[in-house]
């Protein structure tokens, strides 16, 4: 291999200001190139448009989104409990006693989509990375994915490599995944959506941040060696410096080793308990260019390092490849010179390579006034001399046109009340065992069980259930729950409604397994941001979650945004992923959906009315999509939830289950399934909305005999309205109304619910 | 005096936070082994727990049979002195070190399969299972992607005339284990493997149940009467 033909040094750069460079090929508008030319006062070397190229990708810089994400801040409510806020690597809580509890939800869409395995394998390292970041050991993880439809071919590709990536790195951490969702729909063909979210518990005072405080301090890297993978678009940089045929096997998915992450978190959480560090960040998108620029920004300003120090798998790397590399199972630690021989000890214990890369250093009042200064060399020749601040902090911010589609009237007005229903027992019980059957509502277990959900002894509560909930250690009875919830349907009909029913329903999950819902995580899954009608999707989504965040009281503590999921002008449903954690007292009291209880009396709680849009039925029985999603009334959430959480912590209810996809249908077949007992119930009036209808605010509960009393008035004494209606036990789900009954055997139930997706996906 | 159960920690391992607490809940004294010290502390008995060991992109165990500290076990165990219980990873470490016949597979839906699952227990003479009722079935966690128990025809017909099969999968073969094979012994009864995780059956809470403790209180039972083994 040839040296590259002449290094693109800060000298060089100032010499020859008119050289071209590919800022468009690095996705960069042409009106940004010039930005960076004003804020370096000549042209950027190609080391440092590298950097700038990454760091205001919408990806890192939010670009199109922050001026919508500030109403998160601005809308929050008051809670004690936030102990760090949006803006760093995650949020975080206090759950009481000390202990703390940070998560956070991200995507990893794209790389999923080339390369399911490995793209949705490192999308569980990155998150895990986060959390890891926060100071906190990471406990659990969970994901929410959705798919074209189950039987398309590209389906029967995605699913299973996605599936086992999740398997193949969350197991290998020894991280049980505790839930999650999984969804199909055709506007997710081209464009799946893989979304992990990952849960980590510390002490308050462990809390670590992003920062680089101390000139003098070093700079070190730690963890893989730097290699070709996940560069992309840096080639473009470096082209002449490779043959084509060499480059183009490099590969564009980032490659995971979650030994090598197991390793690292380990030797990590050993480093803080000694308290080695001063600063961290995890390497993830944009690698080293994010880690340095915001180290920097977040300290003094000023540092300095040594790019040719890095470790490196491939040594023909440029500098520019090495600062836009994305290997995996990295991180940058700021440590004192004095603790640097203990620090490296920590690291050859793990087997895990350290190198010094560089050092904080102090700057003047005029070099902090530009926003600091990082310098980087390459055999001491200087190719990056630049303001950190400006790349991490001060990116361009965008103001997206947004509209209203003018189409969105006649799909709200195109009502799915209209339908034809079912005529007579006969056809409402076959549609009620299509609507279980259906890829999105049935049985995920030939997903989940490719998850270790048992590692660590503290799951208390795990798929299927409504919440995945994990005891804090093995010395407190204090647990945290967490689910997520997402329709794109509902979104599309009305994405504030739509967003907020998502929330509520990851609020409602949370507090049907026992515990009080506490802060919330987002990721906000769209088309293209430069679509108005997308936008205006994005604008509505973050005005309702803002809005019902400082309703219900349950701050967000962070998240991630993904746009561009569209294949030519067809976006995908507008898909926010609403994760909400609760916390719950003594994990003993924790609820499960499954009716156990002979005998036990079945209770609904919360009001039905007549509502279709965008419902599993409509959806699985007619393939309709229009009219308008279920009323979202959040007082009747948070007053449901408050009677849920009470009823767990009184001891009243037995099992309870929240009604969302599919209605009381789905919900009474799934408690009787996982329950291993028939229900008897009885609805009154129309037996078609009774099951069908996806009104919000509502579950149902399994009462403890003899506490039937206490439960009803807990109900009163919340406004919740609260009918019974029905008893667990027997060999069948029977339902029976004014003009007759639907009788279906648990076999035949269990059949139908469970035979789905291995259908589909066993032998592909 | 408490009896002392080394359980080791190699890079990898997962379930070594899960052993020590069964090991706790039986009523002794966990003791924190690292895999690089060719040390055992003067342990009575060796839990090796589940996991990746080394990352296991090789083949589960390969690496870790040269582990410092098994320099230390596998005379040891192999004299019948020290009763070990591998679990999992331990099981494959196991066989990897000759301590147990045959070896551990791909499961044969070619997918990692985490699921409750019940047990009969054969053989209630080990170290480890003197505890349990001979045909007593169990319900324990299973949850591996290598799990499938092969040895050739010969081997499985001495390790059933010997009476080694020391627990068999009830309700369906989950991985393709030679005769529903879940967990081997030795001749002397004191190492046993075993595929499935009792380890996360030992508290109603968090395990399907809670028959899995029965391996933990089994050795301190053979410990207090070393005679029997």
């Amino acid at each position: 291999m040839s040296e590259a033909p002449g290094l693109d040094t800060v000298a060089t750069a100032t010499a020859s200001p008119d050289t071209p460079q590919p800022y468009a090929e690095l996705g960069m508008p042409r009106d940004e190139y010039e930005r960076v030319r004003e804020i370096l006062g000549r042209r950027p070397t190609a080391a440092e448009l590298a950097i700038y190229s990454v760091m205001w990708s919408e990806h890192c810089s939010y670009k199109s989104s922050k001026v919508h994400l500030r109403q998160f801040g601005e809308k929050a409510p008051e809670n004690d409990a936030l102990l760090v806020g949006m803006g760093e690597n995650a949020g975080v809580v206090d759950v009481g006693d000390g202990n703390a509890v940070t998560f956070k939800i991200e995507s990893h869409n794209s790389p999923s989509f080339v390369e399911p395995h490995q793209g949705a394998a490192t999308g569980v390292g990155g998150i895990v990375r986060d959390i890891l970041t926060m100071g906190a050991r990471p406990v659990a993880v969970m994901d929410a994915l959705r798919f074209g439809p189950a039987d398309a071919d590209d389906t029967k590709r995605m699913l299973p490599g996605v599936t086992s990536g999740i398997s193949f790195y969350g197991n290998c951490l020894g991280l049980p995944n505790i839930g999650g969702e999984i969804g199909f729909d055709r506007s997710y063909l081209g464009n799946p959506l893989v979304n992990a979210l990952c849960v980590g518990v510390l002490k308050h005072e462990d809390i670590k941040l992003a920062q680089a405080p101390g000139p003098g301090n070093k700079v070190v890297l730690f963890g893989s060696t730097t290699g070709p993978d996940g560069i992309g678009g840096a080639s473009v940089l470096a082209s002449a410096s490779f043959d084509e045929e060499l480059e183009s096997k490099r590969p564009s998915v980032q490659v995971g080793d979650p030994f090598m992450e197991k390793l690292l978190i380990e030797c990590s959480l050993e480093l803080y308990a000694q308290d080695m560090v001063v600063g961290i960040q995890d390497l993830g998108a944009a690698g080293v260019s994010c880690a340095t620029t915001e180290l920097a920004a977040g300290g003094t300003g000023g540092m300095n390092i040594q790019l040719d120090r890095v470790p490196l798998r491939d040594h023909r790397l440029t500098p520019e490849e090495i600062l836009m590399s994305e290997s995996q199972e990295r991180m940058m630690a700021i440590v004192e010179p004095a603790k640097m021989p203990d620090f490296l000890a920590v690291c050859d214990k793990w087997g895990i390579l350290a190198a010094e890369i560089g050092e904080v250093t102090e700057v003047t009042p005029e070099e902090a006034e530009r926003g600091g200064r990082l310098v980087m060399t390459w055999h001491g020749e200087t190719v990056v001399d630049m303001p950190p601040r400006t790349a991490s902090d001060e990116g361009p911010v965008y103001q997206r046109p947004f509209a209203r589609p003018e189409s969105q009237d006649a799909l709200q007005a195109d009502d799915a009340a209209k339908l034809p229903r079912p005529e007579g027992d006969t056809e409402l019980r076959e549609q009620l065992l299509r609507v279980l059957g259906a890829p999105g509502v049935c049985d995920p277990t030939w997903v989940t069980q490719q998850y270790d959900s048992y590692v660590r002894g503290d799951t208390v509560v795990s798929t299927p259930h409504d919440s995945g909930m994990i005891r804090i250690s093995d010395d407190s009875d204090r647990g945290v729950a967490l689910a997520t919830d997402g329709n794109g349907r509902y979104t599309l009909l009305d994405p504030y409604v739509g967003t907020q029913l998502a929330y509520a329903e990851a609020y409602r999950n949370v507090s049907a397994t026992g515990a009080r819902p506490l802060a919330v995580t987002n990721c906000l899954n769209f088309g293209s941001p430069e679509d108005s009608g997308v936008m205006w999707q994005f604008a509505e989504t973050t005005r309702g979650l803002a809005d019902a965040c400082q309703q219900l009281g349950t701050p967000v503590t962070g998240g991630n945004v993904s746009f561009y999921n569209q294949t030519g002008d067809v976006a995908i449903n507008p898909t926010p992923v609403i994760g909400v954690l609760g916390v719950i007292d003594d994990v003993n009291a924790r609820l499960r959906s499954g009716f156990d209880t002979d005998g036990a009396r079945v209770f609904l709680l919360g009001e039905t009315r007549a509502e279709f849009g965008g419902s599993a039925w409509a959806d699985v029985v007619h393939d309709h999509l229009g009219g308008l999603p279920p009323q979202v009334d959040l007082p009747a959430e948070a007053a449901l939830g408050e009677v849920l959480a009470s009823s767990a912590e009184q001891g009243l209810a037995a099992a309870a289950h929240d009604l969302s996809d599919g209605g009381l249908a789905v919900a009474l077949a799934e408690a009787a399934l996982r329950g291993r007992r028939g229900l008897r119930v009885e609805v009154d009036g129309d037996a078609f909305t009774s099951l069908f209808s996806e009104s919000a605010a509502r579950a149902i509960v399994a009462v403890k005999p003899g506490r039937e009393e206490a439960f009803v008035a807990l109900a009163a004494q919340h406004g919740v309205p609260v009918t019974q209606i029905g008893t667990v036990g027997g060999e069948s789900l029977s339902v029976s109304h004014p003009g007759g009954v639907v009788e279906i055997g648990l076999d035949e139930l269990r059949a139908t619910y469970e035979e789905t997706l291995p259908a589909l996906m066993n032998g592909v | 005096m408490t009896a002392r159960v080394g359980v080791v920690t190699f890079p990898g391992s997962l379930d070594d936070k899960d052993a020590a607490r069964a090991v706790s809940l039986a009523g002794a004294e966990p003791v924190a082994l690292w895999h690089a010290d060719p040390d055992l502390k003067g342990v009575d008995a060796v839990v090796l727990p589940g996991g990746f060991s080394y990352g296991d992109y090789l083949r589960c165990g390969a690496i870790a049979r040269f582990a410092p500290l098994m320099s230390e076990l596998v005379p040891a165990a192999r004299s019948g002195a020290l009763p070990v219980l591998g679990i999992c990873n331990g099981f494959q470490i196991l066989c990897e070190s000759h301590l147990l016949p045959g070896a551990l597979t791909r499961n044969s839906s070619l997918r990692f399969v985490n699921r409750d699952q019940v047990l009969r227990m054969e053989n209630t003479r080990t170290a480890w299972t003197n505890g349990y009722d001979e045909g007593q079935e169990i319900l324990v966690v299973l949850k591996s992607g290598e799990g499938s128990y092969v040895a050739d025809e010969e081997t499985l017909d001495q390790l059933e005339s010997e009476g080694r099969v020391v627990a068999r999968y009830v309700g369906g073969n989950p991985n393709g284990s030679r005769r529903d094979i879940a967990g081997v012994t030795n001749a002397h009864g004191n190492v046993v493997g075993l595929m499935p995780h009792p380890e996360h059956a030992v508290e109603a809470l968090t395990g399907p149940s809670t028959e899995g403790l029965g391996f933990f209180t089994s050795i301190l039972g053979h410990l207090a009467a070393p005679a029997q083994a």
